[in-house]
């Protein structure tokens, strides 16, 4: 799940410059500056939508969110909360604007018709991605590796938008926590987060992931980390 | 995000061995913060936080014919909502049973206790009593707003001042404060809830653990003179208590009485002293 | 004929806002949330969503839309105010979401909905204006995608004076020319007027007086919005 978050970690620890702006805010003018992500060109100037972190880089100027909802897209692995079970599939809360639908042909074992129930029911937790966006909502599989029901552990819930930081560069990050707190985890990129280990373990990996998720902005954050870590272990 | 059951399994495994999921022990309570000015306009305000819960509430007075029953004493109207400020799952609406039942066992803490001593508030018996109106408002729900909105009426009250009031032409000089605090007791009632969660029992639920229980019990106790006294209970919930069960929520009340209470006492009386 | 109106009743300025309060963040659960407050003036608002709008049929195929709610304390003024909403709650409802709505890409999330909660505290007179300044500072916090930024204030015209936002006793002026409280709203790039009411008495001439206080005294309070989403929390009420 790290793959799609490295690029912009990368960029992070190289401290491109980013401010933050306000939405309507002028973020740079010239004739040469090009309109990206969450940006508008009005005459010279590039123009903020949204409350974030600008940056530019070469002639292009975009704003990368620090806060709002999870928006869908495809390809994303997402834990979702079983919301509702159907004749034909289970609607899951994957947080965001939309409930999501995992239809039961996606579903890769068999499963009775007459008993969907009986994979999941209400308040269930599963791991799937997402292989449609559409108006009005997401479709989710479960045919890939490594998705399917989570048992056991705890799921807690974070900024989506705080989901690179906590993986952090290829991983660094997740991996010093998985392994400090001997903890099994999932990391959605809607920002829902299993946590499986013994109980001082998910614990200790859930203050850990908060505390990335408050100090996110910090410097030196993997040495807060390690050190949040290391400490009364 | 509404309860994942892993996370309700969880919640239930670790109670078994005394543990939670933050760490707590199960009858530990978060950090309360307890504040007040929220408006100038009330007669007595205030706020309380425990943990990322947190409520506000504001005393207002007026005056008011006496019931025919209890013509030398004063009345009392208590209020709570869940604002929808306080969570994604509370739409707009008229007041919802969660919110009627807190307030109703709020009030009663506070009638039962003697707290207030409703005869100094009777202006002339027969014809006019001052009306004391509590309002709650739950502004972030993680947990325990019970909890929460007593203690914030207690702190209201206690921060309370009277207003000026004209006697000649009997009307209440809205805006304007005298001095003088609300006649009240030194049976300070403090409300706690214990809740039912499998086999287990735990005080001060934040949001995945209150909606994790099946049952709960909250108490009203005062300690006006050396015992401490029960002043209102109420059971929620379906399932039921057990007898030893009820026997280990009165044990705890009493520990979390002299540890939490305390802790509130200390609190209140600073802000008492700052004003 | 000399003015009746010399002095504003708290000393300020025609010109000047009271002293302003604005943070954000303030609602742990809420996707955006901030508090601004004029002077003794004090609102909260928090934003959920864009989410899921629930019954369907209340869905609008084509764009999401934003419910707004205004709700006084019943302890927010002198004398109680009665719970929930009135007729009065109702209209600023509407007029707030209106004020806010033009400058949201409603298009993004069709048949989403954006909720807006305003709570006034506490109560000297411009409290929409105080709750469309904390929503407009709880959506952006939010992450809502948005043009630019709304700030809302009242403006007075006391006997033959126009003043900046109105503070309760200076609504109640009845001398000379008498009381006028305007409502305004106003997007800080495009200088849009996206809310205004009036009550009161002004001639056609002098209208245009109060736009300009309302344009003036908007870019002020858009200052104290930017900083507030920049992290700062402004109290300037302390001495």
């Amino acid at each position: 799940m790290t793959t799609e978050n490295t690029e912009i970690i990368e960029e992070h620890e190289e401290k491109i410059e980013r401010k933050l702006v306000i939405p309507g805010e002028v973020i740079v003018t010239g004739d040469d500056y090009l309109p990206g992500d969450f940006t508008r060109k009005e005459g010279k100037e590039v123009v903020s939508n949204r409350f974030g972190l600008a940056e530019v880089s070469g002639r292009v100027v975009k704003i990368i969110p620090i806060s709002g909802v999870f928006e869908p897209r495809r390809g994303n692995t997402v834990i979702g909360r079983v919301e509702d079970v159907t004749f034909n599939g289970w609607l899951i809360d994957i947080g965001g604007p939309y409930s999501s639908f995992l239809p039961l042909a996606e579903c890769p074992r068999f499963i009775n018709r007459n008993d969907i129930g009986e994979f999941a029911t209400i308040g269930d937790v599963l791991s799937a991605k997402i292989w449609n966006v559409k108006k009005g909502g997401a479709d989710l599989t479960l045919k890939s590796r490594g998705l399917g029901k989570l048992e056991g552990g705890r799921l807690i819930r974070i900024n989506p938008h705080k989901v690179p930081r906590v993986i952090g560069k290829e991983g660094s990050m997740i991996n010093l926590i998985k392994d400090a707190t001997k903890t099994e985890i999932t990391v959605g990129q809607n920002g829902y987060i299993w946590l499986k280990g013994d109980s001082e373990g998910e614990e200790k990996a859930e203050n850990a992931i908060n505390l990335i998720v408050e100090e996110s902005t910090a410097s030196g954050l993997t040495e807060k980390v390690e050190k949040f870590l290391g400490g009364n272990k | 995000m509404n309860l994942p059951n892993i996370n309700k399994k969880r919640i239930i495994s670790l109670l078994k061995d005394g543990k939670r999921l933050d760490g707590r022990k199960p009858f530990e309570y978060r950090d309360i913060e307890i504040e007040t000015g929220i408006s100038i306009n009330a007669e007595g305000t205030s706020r309380v936080r425990i943990g990322k819960t947190e409520v506000i509430v504001g005393v207002k007075m007026s005056t008011q014919e006496p019931y025919t029953d209890h013509e030398d004493e004063g009345t009392m109207v208590t209020s709570m909502e869940f604002s929808q400020v306080a969570g994604e799952r509370y739409e707009s609406g008229p007041p919802q049973m969660d919110s009627i039942e807190i307030a109703r066992v709020v009030d009663r803490g506070i009638r039962e206790s003697r707290f207030i001593d409703w005869k100094k508030l009777c202006i002339k018996a027969g014809e006019k009593v001052w009306s004391i109106m509590i309002d709650i408002y739950c502004i972030n729900d993680d947990g325990d707003v019970m909890d929460a909105s007593a203690i914030g009426a207690v702190v209201a009250l206690r921060l309370a001042r009277f207003p000026k009031y004209d006697k000649e032409n009997e009307a209440v000089l809205y805006g304007e404060f005298t001095d003088d605090p609300l006649p009240l007791t030194d049976h300070v009632p403090f409300t706690m809830t214990f809740h039912k969660i499998g086999e287990s029992l735990l005080a001060d639920p934040n949001r995945d653990e209150e909606d994790a229980a099946d049952s709960r019990i909250t108490l009203s106790v005062s300690s006006g003179k050396k015992e401490k006294m029960i002043n209102a209970m109420q059971k929620g919930g379906i399932i039921g208590i057990t007898i030893q069960e009820m026997e280990e929520i009165i044990t705890q009340a009493e520990k979390v009485y002299d540890k939490v209470f305390e802790e509130v006492e200390k609190k209140t009386k600073n802000l008492i002293k700052s004003k | 004929m000399t003015s009746t109106f010399t002095k504003r009743p708290d000393k300020r300025k025609f010109d000047e806002l009271r002293p302003i309060k604005a943070e954000t963040g303030i609602i742990p659960n809420a996707d955006g949330s901030a508090l601004f407050a004029f002077g003794e003036t004090v609102a909260i608002a928090a934003v959920y969503g864009p989410k899921p709008l629930h019954p369907a049929h209340m869905q609008d195929p084509e764009r999401g839309i934003i419910r707004c709610n205004y709700n006084m304390l019943p302890f927010s003024v002198t004398e109680r105010a009665k719970p929930g909403p009135n007729r009065r709650s109702k209209e600023i409802s509407m007029v707030a979401g209106n004020a806010l709505a033009s400058v949201v890409d409603l298009a993004r999330f069709p048949g989403t909905v954006i909720d807006v909660e305003i709570l006034i505290l506490q109560a000297n007179a411009s409290t929409r204006c105080a709750g469309i300044n904390a929503a407009a500072m709880a959506l952006a916090q939010a992450g809502v995608v948005m043009k630019e930024m709304v700030s809302s204030v009242s403006i007075g015209k006391m006997d033959d004076k126009i003043v900046t936002d109105v503070i309760k006793e200076e609504e109640d002026w009845e001398e000379g020319e008498g009381a006028t409280d305007i409502a305004f709203s106003m997007t800080s790039r495009t200088k849009q007027i996206t809310h205004l009411q009036l009550d009161g008495i002004i001639q056609t001439q002098r209208f245009m007086e109060a736009v300009e206080a309302a344009r003036v005294a908007c870019e002020k309070i858009h200052d104290y919005q930017i900083r507030a989403l920049k992290g700062e929390k402004i109290d300037e009420t302390k001495k």
